[in-house]
């Protein structure tokens, strides 16, 4: 069974969103998304200041078989990359929802509340229907 | 659903991620696909390549049905067991597959092909093999297990009774033979000393389990894949096929021109590209800087042309993106390729890229 954690939303194309304090974003794919792709070997995460659309490919996840994007879950501009996933890109596969989150985002006006984020409950729902 | 082989209950209860092969639901990896890749690189892995499909040919004029279907010569097949790979060619010289062929004895012989071509294949034989009253059997009876790496062998005698392990530790490279029932050959796909051995389908599971019990472990088609690229060695369908010839496919060495008399199929169109010069070349890439190369990408070279990458990915090994891309035969030893927009650095070398656990990465750049 994959690992779904109550606190963060989710999309259903497997990527997650936490809230930090200051008001930004992080956002990472899911465990179930990690599982599924197998070992890591490339990820390539946008630069700060990239302003991205909601549903916008904006990452890419390579294990040794293929080339996955990963999609905005919500509008708003990159404020960090995470820098350490060049050199050390399995972090995603090991910690998915700490260490290996992909980027920062600062939301567009409105777009948090407005993105049709998921639950911990409903993605897990989605999961289920997948067979996963 | 797929064709399942004899150990597809078995796979699944190992808990193998099952993905579409050519019609077969096949394993593509069980736990991680690296850590299979360096399992075979470093102790022993084991394969389940069932799905291959082996052929016997009988007959008195086999030899000479052999001799027109493939373009290198079976003439070089003088002791019984020794195995020869060519690839069969259409009349303009295109690949119709690539195959190992096994000299049994002067009316036996045996071919392995691929699975996602049996159908294609086993008309193509039969239809020259009536030519020459050989008969073609398809052996469904046989399961076949590849055992590789460098301890491989010694962990797959102990499926064999005494004088039968002493025996097949004995057989040299690319020789197989028949032993307590078993066909062992010490033949493979992953540029590590192994077996591969064709065995009755009821016999297959518990040599696998006691293969894993022995501490070899199971390792899936994405183990087999890094493994075999990183070895040299092409995929049929992506490195080449019925429109690329041996020459533009790094398989000119399998072509034998000589005798001029033989006229295998494609003689001709290959004589004349021969003479003319291959147009392209396949050549290795290694990837100077962050990214994977994958099957299809551009090839840019510098100061003109194009090419494309037929087969790409990460390698364990040596920790860095490689690849085979079909080149202008002109092409110099740097070239760029496009990945999502980016041209990014690659250096053109002579593959293998690794052979018995040792990177050539550093001859290879140097």
């Amino acid at each position: 069974m994959s690992n779904v954690p109550a606190d963060l939303k989710y999309n259903k194309s497997h990527e997650w969103v936490r809230t930090l304090a200051d008001g930004t974003v992080e956002i990472g794919i899911t465990d179930h998304a990690q599982h599924a792709l197998g070992d890591l070997v490339f990820v390539e995460v946008p630069e700060a200041g990239r302003v991205l659309k909601a549903g916008e490919p904006c990452a890419v996840v390579e294990s040794v078989k293929a080339a996955s994007d990963v999609y905005a879950p919500l509008a708003g501009e990159v404020t960090a990359g995470n820098p350490r996933l060049s050199d050390e890109p399995e972090t995603v596969n090991t910690d998915p929802y700490g260490e290996g989150w992909l980027m920062r985002l600062r939301p567009a006006p409105g777009a948090l509340t407005g993105a049709a984020l998921l639950s911990a409950a409903d993605y897990q729902k989605v999961l289920d229907a997948e067979g996963g | 659903m797929g064709r399942h082989t004899p150990l597809f209950k078995l796979h699944q209860e190992l808990g193998a991620r099952i993905v579409d092969f050519g019609g077969w639901d096949m394993p593509v990896q069980y736990s991680s696909q690296i850590g299979e890749h360096h399992a075979v690189r470093r102790a022993a892995g084991v394969f389940d390549v069932s799905h291959m499909c082996v052929v016997d040919l009988r007959g008195a004029r086999v030899r000479a049905l052999l001799q027109q279907l493939l373009a290198n010569d079976v003439a070089k097949l003088q002791t019984p067991g020794k195995a020869l790979y060519s690839c069969m060619l259409n009349e303009r010289g295109g690949v119709v597959d690539d195959t190992i062929v096994y000299y049994l004895s002067d009316s036996w012989f045996r071919a392995v092909v691929n699975a996602g071509t049996r159908d294609k294949d086993l008309a193509w034989i039969r239809r020259h093999a009536q030519l020459h009253s050989v008969e073609v059997t398809e052996r469904t009876d046989l399961a076949m297990l590849a055992i590789q790496g460098p301890e491989g062998r010694a962990k797959a005698v102990q499926l064999l009774a005494g004088a039968d392990a002493g025996a097949a530790l004995a057989l040299p490279t690319f020789v197989g033979r028949e032993l307590g029932g078993w066909f062992v050959a010490r033949t493979g796909y992953t540029g590590e000393d192994g077996f591969e051995i064709m065995m009755p389908v009821a016999h297959a599971v518990p040599a696998w389990r006691k293969l894993n019990s022995l501490g070899v472990a199971s390792c899936g088609l994405g183990a087999r894949d890094t493994l075999r690229l990183e070895a040299g060695m092409n995929l049929y369908g992506n490195d080449m096929d019925e429109n690329t010839q041996p020459f533009e496919s790094g398989l000119g060495w399998t072509v034998a021109m000589e005798p001029h008399e033989r006229a295998f199929i494609g003689r001709e169109a290959l004589a004349a590209i021969a003479r003319a010069g291959s147009p392209r070349k396949l050549v290795g890439l290694l990837l100077e800087d962050r990214g994977v190369l994958r099957s299809h990408q551009r090839v840019v070279i510098p100061g003109g042309g194009e090419g494309e990458i037929t087969s790409g990915t990460f390698s364990p090994t040596l920790e860095r993106s490689i690849a085979f891309a079909r080149v202008p035969a002109g092409s110099g030893d740097a070239v760029q390729v496009d990945i999502r927009g980016k041209l990014l650095n690659a250096r053109v070398v002579k593959p293998p890229f690794v052979r018995f656990g040792k990177s050539l990465a550093k001859s290879l750049v140097s």
